[in-house]
């Protein structure tokens, strides 16, 4: 039994915790958050390029460091501590996942070496709407030649210089889509800096990220990956990012938690510290066993990503389900321990409970997640 | 990463599995292995050969150092093995306290004589320990324990009550923690004495639970004496002598019982939903449900897979264990009453005839209460968690600097 990181892997995780102690922290979120005007820290996300963290996953023959995804974890978990307010949730676990699991080889060459270098800002496109995306709502149209459709909302679609984009795929040659509800619908890759593509910044409860609505108007387009399979290979996507966002919210939790253990200790009311309290002290322990949940589906979550285990799907989902629950779980109460401080905007408690919220929306929500849980625990089942 | 046993674990796996083959039955189902009173005299008997069997094949005493019979392996083969035994029907049960808590107890703290004495009957099964701590007045603060114990001569005379104590029927010996000096403040005042639990002035009588069963007992001591060489640790150390043995509770509790969310699932494919359309198993609230069971029954079995990877690299794990518990036992309460309430009207019925997997939901409805309370309260172990792991400071403590005698006892 060895369920647990590398020496390596968790040396790389102390060098990160440090790089961003330094680079990263409520000083440059708060940059992002304080000024509507910028979407994201360029120097952090210039640092962390050179760190060579873009491309953690990426083979060496693309530009990447050719780690693994466990290395990918570990970097995952120190971003979500730390808040960090750059685009690499959505240029790395989406874009680069996307590429690197249906990209041609044109494609990859062509993109891949760019998004490690930190040259290109990735996000994945598949919302139109209120509500969980699904095989049938899905309006945006590729037509053979160009994209017609609405995206909204897009992670970091106001500073992407590239989108995949889920759309229906009226191409000759494409599946049709009476067979299945799932066909006929592929991926795209849309370069975002022509002119038929619109973008309209959007006002979020976390501000410290970028959100926009896309509109392609006749945009220029290519397919990603295999006509018709555009559905299967956005779910496969989503099991990827689910995750490494997971880790994003377990190391969010973790800092929750810390944040809220050392101010029960130094916070005196009735002349003792507040961590004397049973009542603070069951519930700082309640978020502890709500971490300890997260953070070991989510171990199991990595094991089955960097193997490309069968039980992916059921592993992401549970490492989901669970840290979206104990990151939100954690961010609140970390507020309610606070007291009063921890509802003023200098406090930071904010900034994680806004980030909380992102990251459990981002990939879908956790009611989403926990219906494909019990159903992919079902489809097991009846394997 | 990966989930697979180092060689030597394989090797120590297999042999333990051969000897298990040999030696048990298989498991049968979960819900008889509830509720059920280890008073039998058969099952004792083939409780005890099958312990005289473990010790004889080096199953035994598994972590223990080899001066006490023991094989001197790290604990992962500790836990290797009760992974192994926990798919057979092995009557282990009757020795748990006993050589999970008691016998490192008297290994620590007993003297040569002590250790010949009683060890390697233990080891071997001849001989059955159980720990009495829990008093009617002495439950989440044991160390407000009350039963006395006078000096007399080489004598100690023990008079009072212990509370809760799992098996003392069946016990021969047992370790007791007593107030030998009521004068000084509270922790300092107690000692811990091996007690023959055959003695004059034992008396044993079985606790009616709340869940009908009797799992459990009260034990009055009037007037029974214990040499003074049966003594652990010094007069007045009995407190330190305590933290050992309960140190090693926290591992031996913790498991789950009852219907878990693989046997609700299959209830619910039956089950009709409360809004009176399609199965439970379609209502999407109780999906909701289930996957919050699912996260936390994996999170808590990948947990453990965490506690062995440290345990297989020689590290200790901590107070952190003290979760199982914290999730488990509301857990297994949450599924009953789901359960028993997704058959309406119905679900009043526990007649194991009528009621859905004989009745299992419901012994389980009514044995969770207990398990939130066994081992450590869901508050005290809530306290553990936040004092030890995070480090917060202790309760304001209201018997500081008195002597136990002049605390308030509310009674």
């Amino acid at each position: 039994m060895n369920f647990d990181f590398s020496d390596d892997q968790k040396s790389l995780k102390d060098q990160a915790r440090k790089f961003l102690a330094d680079k990263a922290g409520a000083k440059v979120t708060r940059r992002v958050l304080d000024n509507p005007e910028i979407s994201y820290d360029e120097g952090l996300w210039r640092g962390v390029a050179e760190m060579g963290w873009l491309g953690a996953a990426i083979p060496e023959a693309h530009g990447g460091l050719g780690l693994g995804h466990l290395e990918l974890c570990v970097l995952a978990e120190e971003l979500g501590r730390a808040v960090a307010p750059i685009p690499f949730s959505s240029t790395v676990y989406f874009f680069a996942e996307t590429l690197m699991l249906a990209g041609s080889e044109a494609q990859k060459a062509a993109l891949l070496p760019k998004l490690a270098a930190g040259e290109i800002i990735g996000c994945f496109a598949s919302s139109e709407g209120p509500g969980s995306p699904a095989p049938l709502n899905i309006q945006a149209k590729f037509d053979g030649a160009v994209l017609n459709g609405v995206k909204i909302p897009v992670a970091d679609g106001d500073c992407a210089s590239h989108a995949v984009v889920l759309a229906q795929d009226r191409s000759d040659g494409a599946p049709a889509s009476s067979r299945h509800a799932s066909q006929g619908l592929s991926l795209f890759l849309v370069d975002l800096s022509q002119p038929s593509v619109n973008r309209t910044t959007l006002k979020t409860l976390d501000p410290t990220r970028g959100h926009a609505k896309l509109e392609f108007k006749n945009a220029k387009a290519e397919r990603i990956g295999t006509a018709g399979q555009g559905w299967e290979l956005a779910e496969a996507v989503l099991d990827h990012a689910a995750v490494l966002i997971a880790f994003e919210q377990v190391g969010g939790s973790q800092a929750c938690l810390e944040m809220a253990t050392e101010y029960a200790k130094s916070r005196y009311a009735f002349s003792r510290p507040i961590g004397s309290f049973q009542a603070i002290k069951h519930k700082l322990a309640d978020m502890y066993v709500a971490i300890e949940v997260a953070r070991s589906n989510a171990y199991y979550g990595a094991w089955a990503l960097s193997t490309e285990a069968a039980e992916l799907p059921f592993a992401a989902a549970a490492s989901r389900a669970a840290a979206s629950d104990a990151y939100y779980m954690c961010a609140k109460e970390n507020i309610q321990t606070h007291g009063g401080m921890g509802f003023t905007w200098e406090v930071d408690c904010h900034l994680y409970f806004r980030r909380a919220k992102l990251l459990a929306l981002q990939a879908g929500s956790p009611a989403v997640w926990k219906e494909k849980l019990v159903k992919r625990l079902e489809q097991r089942n009846a394997a | 990463m990966d989930f697979n046993d180092t060689p030597e674990e394989a090797t120590f796996r297999a042999e333990a599995r051969a000897f298990l083959e040999a030696n048990c039955k298989p498991k049968v189902a979960e819900k008889d292995r509830m509720n059920r009173s280890l008073r039998g005299v058969d099952y004792l008997k083939a409780a005890k050969a099958y312990q005289k069997k473990k010790a004889e094949s080096g199953f035994a005493g598994i972590t223990w150092a080899k001066e006490h019979g023991g094989r001197g392996l790290p604990p992962i083969y500790s836990v290797i093995f009760g992974q192994e035994e926990a798919k057979f029907e092995a009557p282990a049960a009757p020795f748990a306290i006993g050589l999970g808590m008691c016998l490192p107890t008297v290994i620590a703290f007993g003297s040569e004589e002590i250790k010949q004495r009683y060890v390697a009957k233990a080891l071997s099964g001849e001989e059955i320990w159980c720990q009495l701590f829990s008093e009617p007045g002495a439950g989440s603060d044991v160390a407000a324990s009350k039963t006395k114990a006078v000096k007399e001569g080489d004598d100690w005379v023990v008079n009072g009550q212990k509370v809760w104590t799992t098996g003392a029927h069946f016990s021969d010996f047992g370790i007791l923690l007593v107030r030998t000096n009521p004068d000084v403040e509270k922790h300092k005042g107690l000692t811990m004495l091996i007690v023959d639990m055959k003695a004059p002035g034992v008396d044993v009588r079985p606790i009616h639970q709340a869940s009908g069963g009797s799992d459990f007992n009260e034990v009055y001591f009037t007037d029974v004496r214990i040499r003074d060489d049966h003594r652990l640790g010094e007069p007045g150390q009995g407190w330190g002598v305590a933290l050992v043995t309960l140190m090693n509770e926290r591992l031996a509790v913790g498991g789950s019982y009852g219907p878990d969310y693989k046997e609700i699932m299959n209830f619910a494919r039956a089950a009709s939903s409360p809004t009176g359309e399609g199965s439970l198993m379609q209502n999407e609230a109780f999906r909701q449900k289930l996957a919050d069971w699912i996260v936390r029954a994996e999170g808590y079995k990948l947990a453990k897979f965490r506690t062995m990877t440290a345990l297989s690299k020689g590290q200790t794990p901590g107070p952190e264990s003290s979760i199982g518990k914290v999730i488990n036992a509301n857990q297994m309460m949450d599924i009953a009453n789901t359960a028993i309430e997704a058959l309406d009207h119905f679900g009043i019925i526990d007649d194991p005839a009528l009621a859905p997997i004989d009745g299992a939901f419901h012994q389980s409805y009514m044995f969770a209460p207990g398990l939130r309370i066994a081992g450590g309260t869901d508050e005290i172990l809530k306290n553990i968690l936040a004092e030890r792991v995070l480090g917060l400071p202790q309760d304001q403590r209201a018997d500081k600097g008195i002597a136990f005698k002049d605390l308030p006892s509310g009674r």
